[in-house]
């Protein structure tokens, strides 16, 4: 899906190293949160959400990535996705619901193709965090100078593809020259400014937003599928013991007054 | 016999007391085991501990019921708690914050005896039993920690092993049989995994009751830290001793509301508790090609490893580590102070002690971040302040200004 | 209770008061330690894995024979499916007299399987496979008169282990061990040779006459 858009961007790379420079950085409203600030905002008791993530995960993740601690049943259930709907648009062919969700490509291919095996996602919310996913996930740049012609402000030399361009739009970064000072000695730094967007994606930078939220939000859950129920439960353990230690309280204070 | 016969009620109950000393065991260690009235809120943290490991048990035995030990089946079966067993979830975290928890307690257990002077004559055993429980409990969490297998696991393996390393001659040696291989791996595991379940709960559970006959024979220490031993009324008890039951079961119920509470809202609402209690990397398995960055211990163990690092000096930075955690032994002839209790010492004690505290908090905090820069430099400057209190002990104790003892302890109902 | 502190303020004690709040305090924990066991007693309960692992199986009959008989597995038990000959199905309401439940009125099966078949199609039998005395996999002795068994035997199974006896639809004969019938599990068929078992299927209600 993304690769006709990678080639533009490719091509548009050279022209675009020469242009840009000169460029005046057109800021937006919504850019002024400086990407490391990003959050995912995302809310895991959101269940329409969720199951938009679950969507775009099949369609957009599933294909590299395993979730190997994730039964396709057990999100239907969670997500309350009827079983049908389950199996005729979201399971891969053949593929039992009971099944954990296996990616469609093959470790030793990915090792050939993208230099390493795309991790599994079971745990990545719990391990990087919904926030510092979401940055990744948005901060795909034009790098002509890497494999897959793109780079990322996360995680430097990434060796995924950008593979949510044909949605986001292929963009490039706008790097400024800065002064830092360490003990002493000033050296020049290249430091991100901008993105220019170099093609236009399918969707507004609100709709990708979104589709990032929801994205993030079922790994989220993926992480952690019980933390819902968690977080409810708690409620009324916590309820349950201040009433425990009130009683227990005027209790102590009764039998106290005996002593002088 | 006949006579001896009167001494139990008919039925099933005097049945019973006759072969078992049921009746007999309550009346004097609750009805009759006098304790002093003056109890504040430092005196919870004991029953706290109990429950603590009493809680920790049975998680830790229903967990092993699930997880299956070994390299390439513990991480899965963690996973496996956590999202298929019923309320597995649960059960993980009651353990991993227990573990914690069992720490906040026992420090703060420990922190009242420096406060009260606890560990003074004739309280000498009984502070040593609670310095081998808290050894053995050291071992239990390392070993505890080891066991998921995560990076966070392996790499804290690696590095503790390896402080056995600097062990001058056997060192080497002594590491390759800890680890049971050239590298921590599977075979570590699975005795980390046996000590962990059963041999060091059964020495901990052997430790508490020792610690518990100790407290018996000699008595509760207070806040005043009077004898209240040594002024009985014409009854012979002591006039300011209350009944441990029903008094002070009923106070430490409060204290056992109070702590689960807080309890459950770590469990339930933040059972990582920000990276503290259950690292972000330990939901990786365990890699032995990468080393997690930023690397840290557990929270409890990292005042022990500010010091580590503070040192520039691989066996001289493990021998201090060791001495930094062994001092604790000796604090009861350490100090020579007439008085127990910081009401009455003078400030030479007040302020190695305050300095103690805040060393003791800043090497904790240091111990979660990199070594690097200014970090070490205060992490040395804390580390002075820490090893200042015990090694100054014997002199500033006697250089004290210590207050007149009241006789009798001090209490306001 | 004698107690140190107590002395001259006794008779103000509200003993009424103290014994409202012992109860009510311990009420509340016994209410607390019973909430507390039972995420450990649930823990016990099969895994959210084993129970999705418990889904139906499809199972394919175009190449079940007369007389022959498979054992694929539901839920970790095997189940036995085999395929009666129709003059053996004709004679089951012969030998009433001698089982412990010939209606089934005992045993445990889906509606549509409460008859003298046990059954939803004559042909075809469909019984959880382990001995409803203490779980042994009963054998097959499919042919009538067996040399063992007797001239009067209609054919159906005997257990290894404690020797109880079923008839060709699972049902129990007297002088057995076992004192109810075979199980049947829940059981469809999505067409003629099809058989999806663990599930009930659009007419669940509807008992095949």
């Amino acid at each position: 899906m993304h690769k006709p858009a990678l080639v533009a961007a490719a091509l548009l790379g050279a022209a675009w190293t020469l242009s840009v420079a000169a460029q005046e950085p057109a800021t937006p409203a919504a850019e002024i949160v400086p990407w490391e600030n990003w959050q995912a905002g995302n809310e895991v008791s959101n269940v329409a959400s969720l199951q938009r993530g679950f969507r775009n995960f099949m369609n957009y993740c599933a294909g590299c990535h395993s979730m190997k601690y994730v039964r396709y049943s057990r999100v239907a259930t969670d997500l309350k996705i009827p079983i049908a709907m389950l199996k005729a648009e979201l399971l891969p062919d053949g593929a039992a619901p009971a099944k954990y969700i296996e990616a469609s490509l093959q470790p030793q291919d990915g090792v050939a193709w993208f230099g390493k095996e795309p991790p599994d996602l079971s745990l990545i919310a719990r391990s990087r965090g919904v926030d510092r996913i979401y940055r990744f996930l948005k901060t795909f740049y034009l790098d002509p100078s890497r494999p897959t012609r793109t780079n990322n402000l996360v995680l430097d030399a990434a060796a995924m593809p950008a593979v949510l361009s044909d949605l986001e739009g292929v963009k490039a970064a706008v790097f400024r020259n800065v002064q830092v000072t360490t003990d002493g000695r000033t050296m020049t730094a290249k430091k991100f400014d901008h993105f220019v967007t170099v093609v236009p994606g399918r969707m507004s930078g609100p709709e990708f937003d979104a589709f990032l939220r929801d994205t993030v939000n079922f790994l989220d859950y993926a992480g952690e599928p019980a933390q819902v129920d968690r977080r409810s439960i708690g409620v009324w353990v916590v309820l349950f013991l201040l009433v425990f230690t009130w009683l227990a309280w005027l209790l102590k204070k009764e039998y106290w007054k005996d002593v002088h | 016999m006949a006579s001896n016969d009167a001494e139990y009620s008919p039925g099933f109950w005097g049945w019973l007391n006759k072969r078992l000393p049921v009746e007999k065991f309550v009346r004097e260690q609750l009805l009759e085991y006098y304790a002093p009235k003056n109890f504040n809120i430092w005196y919870f943290f004991g029953s706290l501990a109990l429950l603590v490991l009493v809680m920790q048990l049975l998680s830790g035995i229903f967990l092993t019921m699930f997880y299956k030990v070994g390299d390439t089946t513990s991480f899965d079966s963690v996973e496996f708690i956590m999202r298929e067993v019923n309320y597995g979830w649960l059960l993980r975290y009651l353990h991993s914050v227990g573990a914690s928890a069992f720490f906040v307690v026992i420090y703060l257990h420990m922190y009242r005896a420096l406060l009260y002077g606890s560990y003074k004559a004739p309280r000498e055993l009984l502070w040593l039993f609670g310095m081998f429980i808290y050894l053995a409990l050291m071992a239990e969490a390392f070993m505890g920690y080891v066991l998921p297998w995560g990076n966070m696991s392996y790499w804290a393996a690696q590095v503790i092993i390896n402080l056995f390393g600097t062990i001058p001659a056997i060192g080497p040696g002594l590491v390759e049989w800890i680890r049971g291989d050239y590298g921590v791996a599977d075979a570590t595991l699975n005795r980390f995994f046996s000590l962990h379940v059963v041999a060091i709960p059964l020495v901990l559970l052997l430790l508490v009751v020792l610690h518990l006959v100790a407290l018996r024979q000699v008595g509760s220490n207070n806040p005043d830290g009077v004898e209240i031993k040594e002024h009985r009324g014409a009854d012979g008890k002591p006039l300011d001793g209350i009944p441990f039951h029903p008094y002070y079961t009923v106070k430490d119920v409060v204290g056992i509301g109070l702590f689960l509470t807080l309890f459950a809202v770590v469990v339930f609402f933040v059972p990582t508790l920000g990276n503290l209690f259950l690292e972000e990397a330990n939901f990786e398995p365990a890699n032995p090609l990468s080393t997690p960055d930023p690397i840290a211990p557990a929270w409890y163990f990292t005042p022990f490893y500010a010091i580590l690092r503070a040192v520039p000096n691989q066996r001289m930075g493990a021998l201090l580590l060791l001495i930094a955690v062994m001092a604790f032994f000796f604090l009861p002839w350490l100090d020579r102070s007439p008085v127990r209790s910081i009401r009455y010492r003078g400030w030479w004690f007040r302020g190695f002690l305050a300095a103690f505290t805040i060393s003791f908090g800043a090497l904790m905090w240091l111990g979660l971040r990199s070594a690097i820069g200014g970090y070490v430099t205060a992490a040395r400057v804390f580390s002075v302040g820490y090893f200042a209190f015990f090694l100054l002990m014997p002199w500033y104790t006697r250089w004290d200004r210590v207050k007149p003892v009241p006789a009798r302890v001090r209490f306001h109902a | 209770m004698t107690d140190a502190g107590a002395s001259a303020e006794e008779e103000t004690v509200d003993y009424g008061r103290r014994k409202f709040l012992t109860t009510a305090t311990s009420a509340t924990a016994a209410v607390g330690v019973v909430f507390a066991a039972s995420p450990f007693v649930a823990s016990w309960q099969p895994s959210e894995r084993a129970r999705a692992l418990g889904a139906p199986v499809t199972v394919d009959l175009s190449k079940l024979e007369v007389g022959q008989m498979i054992m694929p597995v539901w839920r970790k038990q095997p189940v036995y499916v085999f395929r009666r000959p129709p003059e053996l199905v004709a004679k089951l309401g012969a030998h009433d007299n001698r089982l412990k439940d010939p209606t089934s009125a005992d045993s445990e099966q889906p509606a549509y399987a409460m008859n003298e078949r046990r059954s939803r199609r004559a042909d075809i039998a469909v019984l959880i496979g382990t001995c409803t005395h203490l779980g042994c996999l009963p054998k097959q002795r499919f042919e009538p008169g067996d040399a063992q068994l007797g001239t009067d035997w209609p054919g159906g199974f005997l257990c290894p282990c404690h020797g109880s006896r079923f008839d060709l639809a699972g049902r129990v004969f007297n002088g057995s061990p076992a004192s109810v019938n075979l199980r049947v599990p829940p059981y469809s068929f999505p067409d003629e040779h099809t058989l999806l078992i663990g599930e009930d299927g659009a007419d669940a209600t509807q008992g095949a006459a």
